[in-house]
């Protein structure tokens, strides 16, 4: 945030600052036979040297490979839709930043670089199955149904939670490292013990995954056999910090010590992220508990709009990572297969360009809040202390409108 | 801030390269001490307050943690035990949230509960206070929950000379000392040498005299403070300002001998009124000075909810000028 630090800085690299310097392991909980999701079958697919071994379904270069474990049948409508997607929420990401940059938005958190983690494992969930978000997580936003309005207006300032957790099933974004993944374990408890088949999934970064809030989810999420996914988006970076200052071993391999499965998952690959979520998803509502995914992918923005990237990594680290931009690859699939053309891929422009003209626009237009707005949340309920400030402060601006006449 | 500036008025400096300056000299004076937190390596920690000192004193010194403040506090902790002279960052006040068991049930009460074998000589500074808009779990003034705990001391600099020397008596301490730094403050320019006025932590300062009304503030708040006070001379009110500097321990010579002078007394404190150190400091000056008093004691504080995001509503919640020129206003008349 200027805003968020999200915080991060939150708010002082946009103002002087910046002027100035510029696993695998079987479900022990279970019980089941049914063999669970295995990392087992994660392999080198991509031939490249120094790159960590991971689920993958398609290469760089959109070739589509099968997985044992993880297969996945996909219609030719399906495989474009998914690419739509993407496309839209770059583009409504690409909007924040540009809306941000211009003064309308306090903070931007951008996604860019993590479209395929994110509208692969959000849409692999049903539209009961609940996500808790950090603050970065638009594209699965955009799974929920969430409007993108609601998003800006949440990072404009005008609305706090800009929309109905209930009603999309994804709950409000979280900037307090780790937090969500606490609530999400309590939420599927709560779902167990409803006795309902729906899941629930924890986003969280590599970086968060050092707080003690996120390990002792795992704890209690393979404690009561909760129907829980944890989804790590491994972006690399945790603001300035790499991931080799949270971990010595691949982040996923942290399951086993906890009882349930983890595995790695291009997380550039929509289709491998799809793939894996949904049967992490199916093991956890069929009652064999937790699972961590790790998608391993690169925040290919700055942390927020409040920091600058080149101050702590190379340009060559993120040209690599440009060439295994998650859109470019596929839509190189779709080519090679030749489940699109030229036609469809002006329609989904067309429809970035209207969409961003059109949350632009709404944003906006979103009107300020009252002053005294700010006394109607503090509690559920009518409360007398706050009752009692909000009258003394719509008394006190009331004396300032008189003097103005 | 700018080049042009510093150029003219050589002594200027910020309050964010005072602290930074302070760091500098303590790394070098002394091998004990070192700096640990999120990002306050090469990105120069989170308000740039560290920036450059990874490159001069390495990665041993300047340490980057994973991202766990009970982790790094805990640490901290450890280290200073062990002899060591640690300064922990932490981000924001808010997040020091995470680390309280550590900086309570253990910085705090590790001395007594060793009977005076263990004592823990742990700098934490942390960043605190809203007026950036960075919404609800970034924006809180805790200071004073802090200044509740025995066993700590609790500082709070409001000037570029305060920033520049608070961090070598802190270091001198043998107890845990927490250092406050109000994010609106880094970027406040002044002279870091105190000249003839050498800080004394312990002591609070008047910052400006005034015979009518006392307005007893910290942190943030003291530039608004001291703008009211400009404010209110234009209004034949001659406002003194003390600034508290130190917490825990409150400098109760220094609040009550301006209180008996002006006999009127107006205490502002960012945090919720409700418990607040602003309440503590008014119940020393009834109980010390309540025949001095002309008028009852005026608080200033935020609005009893979480800091909103929203600029407007963030201003409408906060201590501002207008609401202190008021307070005193009511005092006094
Ligand atoms: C408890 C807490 N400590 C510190 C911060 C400041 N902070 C915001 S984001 C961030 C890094 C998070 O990194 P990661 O978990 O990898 O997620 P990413 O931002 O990469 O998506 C930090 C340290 C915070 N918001 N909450
Ligand atoms: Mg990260």
């Amino acid at each position: 945030m200027t805003p968020v630090v999200l915080a991060n800085d939150e708010g002082d690299r946009m103002t002087g600052r910046r002027a100035v310097e510029k696993s695998t392991t079987p479900n022990p909980a279970s019980g089941s036979t049914k063999r669970a999701p295995q990392g087992r079958g994660t392999r080198r697919t991509t031939g490249l040297k120094d790159e960590p071994e991971f689920i993958q379904l398609l290469t760089p270069t959109g070739e589509r490979i099968d997985h044992p474990d993880y297969p996945l049948e996909l219609s030719p409508e399906e495989a474009r839709s998914l690419y739509r997607d993407m496309v839209l929420v770059r583009r409504v990401d690409a909007e924040g930043t540009a809306l941000q940059r211009q003064g309308e938005l306090g903070l931007w958190a951008s996604l860019l670089g993590q479209e395929a983690a994110q509208i692969g494992s959000g849409r692999a969930m049903r539209p009961d199955d609940f996500a808790f978000p950090t603050y970065r997580e638009h594209g699965v936003a955009w799974c929920k149904g969430v409007p993108p309005v609601n998003l800006l207006g949440m990072f404009r300032g005008v609305n706090n939670g800009g929309w109905d957790p209930n009603e999309n099933n994804f709950n409000l974004y979280t900037i307090v490292i780790g937090s969500q993944a606490l609530h999400a374990v309590g939420y599927a408890m709560g779902v167990q013990r409803d006795g309902g088949d729906s899941a629930v999934i924890a986003y969280f970064g590599d970086g968060a995954s050092s707080q003690g809030d996120v390990l002792e989810s795992f704890v209690f999420g393979a404690s009561y056999n909760a129907p829980v996914v944890f989804f790590c988006q491994n972006n690399q970076w945790a603001i300035s910090e790499p991931t080799s200052r949270q971990f010595r071993v691949p982040l996923y391999q942290r399951a086993a010590g906890f009882g349930f499965p983890g595995v790695r998952v291009d997380g550039n690959d929509v289709l491998a992220c799809l793939a894996v979520t949904r049967a992490a998803l199916e093991h956890a509502r069929s009652g064999q508990g937790p699972m961590l995914i790790e998608a391993f992918t690169y925040r290919m923005g700055a942390h927020t709009t409040s920091d600058d990237p080149t101050r702590y990594r190379s340009s060559d680290e993120v040209e690599s990572w440009r060439a295994k931009d998650p859109i470019v690859r596929l839509k190189a699939y779709l080519d090679r297969e030749a489940l699109a053309d030229e036609t469809f891929y002006k329609t989904v422009d067309d429809e970035a360009d209207e969409l961003a003209a059109q949350i632009r626009s709404g944003c906006l237009a979103l009107p300020d809040p009252d002053p005294l707005s700010m006394f109607e949340h503090s509690y559920a309920a009518p409360h007398a202390q706050v009752a009692e400030e909000r009258a003394f402060l719509a008394d006190y601006l009331a004396g300032f409108a008189e003097e103005e006449h | 801030m700018t080049a042009g500036s510093a150029a003219t008025k050589p002594q200027q400096t910020t309050y964010r390269e005072a602290m930074r300056e302070a760091m500098r000299e303590a790394l070098r004076a002394d091998e004990r001490v070192f700096l640990m937190g999120e990002d306050v390596g090469r990105y120069g920690g989170c308000f740039g307050v560290s920036l450059g000192l990874l490159e001069e004193f390495g990665p041993e010194r300047i340490r980057d943690t994973p991202l766990s403040e009970s982790a790094f506090v805990g640490a901290g902790i450890g280290a200073a035990v062990a002899g060591m002279r640690p300064i922990v960052e932490i981000m924001t006040v808010n997040f020091s949230l995470l680390a309280l068991d550590q900086i309570l049930n253990n910085a705090a009460t590790l001395l007594h509960m060793s009977g005076g074998q263990l004592a823990v000589p742990l700098v934490i500074r942390m960043t605190t206070g809203a007026g950036r808009q960075v919404a609800a779990q970034h924006s809180h003034s805790l200071e004073g929950w802090y200044a509740h705990i025995p066993g700590i001391r609790v500082l709070a600099p409001a000037t570029v000379a305060d920033a520049r020397t608070v961090l070598a008596a802190a270091l001198a301490d043998p107890d845990p000392v927490l250092i406050f730094e109000h994010g609106s403050l880094y970027n406040l320019s002044g002279d870091p040498d105190p000249g003839a006025d050498p800080v004394d932590l312990g002591r609070a300062a008047i910052r400006r005299p005034g015979t009518d009304a006392t307005i007893v503030t910290f942190g943030g708040c003291l530039p608004k403070a001291l703008e009211a006070a400009e404010e209110l001379a234009r209004l034949d009110v001659s406002a003194e300002v003390i600034d508290l500097r130190s917490l825990r321990p409150l400098d109760d010579a220094a609040i009550m001998s301006s209180v008996a002078r002006t006999h009127h007394a107006v205490v502002v404190d960012e945090a919720w009124r409700t418990g607040s150190l602003a309440a503590e400091i008014s119940a020393r000056i009834t109980e010390q000075v309540f025949y001095e008093l002309d008028a009852p004691v005026e608080r200033v504080c935020s609005a009893e909810v979480p800091i909103p995001y929203a600029r407007q509503l963030e201003e409408a919640a906060l201590p501002q000028t207008a609401d202190i020129v008021a307070a005193v206003q009511k005092a006094v008349s």
